[in-house]
């Protein structure tokens, strides 16, 4: 135990120089030959890495075989911010488990930077569950103690000093902006702060995974959003892993890299972001989308007709961008494909990491030659005929 | 009331007072251990001794089954080889523990269970073993249900100990029963009822209080 924790303490959290850590891309893991940490073995992977290697999880009850999880492959890289989601019951939060070892997978290996932790022993399991931290979605928080209390007890049973702890404790404390709120029992924060003293928690330890299990599912919007950005603030900062689950498509727009898509226990989808959210391939994917879709508008929905109802009546066009990036919704060239009656009806379009993905619905003279001209244009990712409305739309 | 009588009664108080108390602190030191014990060997728990588990609960609801004034009779034997002696206060402390203390492991229990799983799997991943989680989360979370449970056990144990009586270890139960039972001597019984119920009401005062404190967190 003494070797890992002196392991921890060595990693470079929360002292000057870390905010560097996070200027190379996720994708990048040479940085862990930089690092030199004690787990930096053979394998170049930096603190932080996580892979599973065929993870399943069966839970066997009276009521029969649940398989929780099936054929879980994927890899996790360092520094990165890595999403979890899916439907209730896909199994986001057993995967969430078995990377700190609360749920033990039942096929497959779970490597954190690059180690099998199925063969750890008691002690070594202590030291990996110091390395890798969690905050949960009801907080869990001690109600006997204080905030301070709280925040302290991770070192506290570590064996850590008084000295240190306070000062460690003062130092997170600040960092998740909870000053002065050390004497308070959590029965007297709200949601966002009990949060917050979940998060100073797990950082205390100066982890390099950081476990996040539907953390802002309880929180109201405008806290989500607070604690999302402080988490996208620590995984700059500190350069730490953030592995989360979440089931509201929104908060893995908002922080992560890449994305892991489940399905009934298995891999429905997994990318970078922009790629599974600009062009969601599988139907999960679609579904838990479709909450940040906007339909066309029900007046404009109502008078469409599939074939034009006069000369003068006018085309729906819905140009789609999947992010692959190279096409930009360029006015003056879509003006010079559609001519200058070209009316924007809808459009939905985001950006992720520089990757412009969504849809843009036009309306414009629905000409006879309209369709050849859209097949042969180079303006978005796709593009097609919704529909025509009369002219006096 | 004479004088003579006035010495009986506090007397038969600090009779009531040592049995009491020190079968308390016995079933106190011995019942909540064998609480956690249950509580974390149950399925699923932190501790993997399901046998264990079904004997001592099996144990446990025997002595629970067992009348306090039978327990004290049947006992006599084991009384003798721990105290040396069948009668007096020492007599009666022996099976007033034995009978508290699972009564206490069972009320303990309830509390102990009450406390919610994910503060038990938060403490496990901040890196906490078992005896962490134990005086850190289970002990400390339950500690309102505790001392409430404790207050009903002591209440309990005082009126269990008017059968002390039995063994010639005196007492408030057993001097109410001789003089005012037996002896039709009604002045005696009330007031022997008065410190009773004195008593038992300052327990639940001082156990209610200490709850509402450790609850006002």
């Amino acid at each position: 135990m003494s070797l890992a924790f002196l392991g921890v303490a060595d990693h470079p959290l929360l002292q000057a120089g870390a905010t560097a850590r996070h200027d190379a891309k996720p994708a990048v893991s040479s940085r862990g030959a930089a690092e030199s940490g004690p787990s930096a073995g053979s394998e170049t992977l930096a603190a932080g890495s996580v892979r599973f290697e065929g993870v399943g999880k069966v839970y066997t009850s009276s009521a029969g075989r649940v398989e929780a999880l099936q054929e879980i492959s994927i890899d996790i890289a360092a520094g990165s911010v890595f999403g979890i989601i899916g439907r209730s019951g896909a199994g986001k939060s057993s995967l969430l488990r078995t990377i700190n070892r609360l749920e033990q997978p039942t096929v497959g290996r779970v490597l954190v930077d690059g180690e099998d932790i199925a063969a750890y022993g008691e002690s070594a399991l202590v030291a990996l569950r110091r390395r890798v931290g969690m905050i949960f979605q009801h907080f869990n928080l001690l109600s006997a103690k204080t905030v301070f209390g709280n925040v302290a007890l991770p070192l506290l049973v570590a064996g850590v000093g008084t000295a240190e702890i306070e000062a460690r404790v003062g130092e997170v404390l600040k960092l998740v902006g909870l000053e002065g709120k050390e004497r308070t029992y959590p029965s007297r924060l709200s949601g966002g702060q009990k949060q917050r003293v979940g998060i100073a928690r797990a950082l205390v330890s100066r982890p390099d995974i950081l476990l996040c299990d539907e953390a802002t599912s309880a929180l109201d919007p405008e806290t989500t959003l607070s604690i999302l950005s402080l988490l996208k603030d620590i995984n700059r900062r500190l350069g730490l892993t953030i592995v989360l689950i979440t089931h509201e498509m929104s908060v893995i727009r908002e922080i992560c890299d890449e994305v892991l898509v489940l399905e009934a226990g298995g891999i429905a989808e997994t990318g970078p972001v922009w790629q599974v959210f600009g062009n969601p391939r599988h139907e999960a994917t679609k579904a838990l989308l479709a909450p940040l879709t906007r339909g066309l508008p029900e007046e404009i929905a109502s008078r469409m007709t599939s074939s034009p109802a006069s000369d003068t009546a006018l085309a729906l066009i819905d140009f789609t961008y999947t992010g692959e990036g190279g096409r930009e919704p360029d006015l003056a060239r879509l003006v010079a494909l559609l001519g200058s009656q070209l009316r924007i009806v809808q459009s939905q379009l985001d950006r992720i990491d520089g990757h412009l993905s969504g849809r843009l619905i036009v309306s414009a003279p629905a000409a006879g030659d309209l369709p050849s001209r859209l097949s042969g244009q180079d303006l978005a990712h796709g593009a097609r005929i919704i529909g025509y409305v009369p002219a006096n739309a | 009331m004479s004088p003579q009588m006035l010495d009986r009664l506090w007397q038969a108080f600090l009779d009531t007072l040592t049995m009491v108390g020190v079968s308390a602190i016995i079933a106190l030191v011995v019942g909540v251990p064998l609480a956690v014990f249950l509580v974390l060997s149950s399925p699923g728990g932190l501790i993997n001794a399901p046998r264990t588990n079904r004997v001592l609960g099996a144990v446990i609801n025997g002595f629970r089954a067992a009348p306090f004034i039978v327990l004290l009779v049947a006992l006599l034997p084991f009384t003798r080889l721990v105290t040396g002696t069948t009668i007096g206060v020492w007599a009666a402390i022996v099976p007033l523990s034995i009978s508290a203390t699972p009564f206490l492991a069972r009320i303990a229990e309830v509390s102990l269970r009450e406390v919610e799983h994910g503060l038990i799997e938060a403490a496990q991943a901040i890196g906490c073993r078992r005896w962490h989680i134990i005086r850190h989360v289970l002990l400390p979370e339950a500690l309102p249900g505790l001392v409430g449970g404790f207050t009903i056990t002591v209440v309990s144990m005082i009126g269990a100990s008017a059968m002390a009586g039995a063994v010639g270890a005196g007492g408030l139960g057993d001097m109410a029963i001789r003089y005012g039972y037996q002896r039709f001597d009604t002045t005696v019984m009330v007031a022997v009822l008065v410190v009773l119920i004195a008593t038992v009401c300052l327990v639940q005062f001082i156990g209610d209080s200490a709850v509402r404190r450790l609850r006002a967190r």
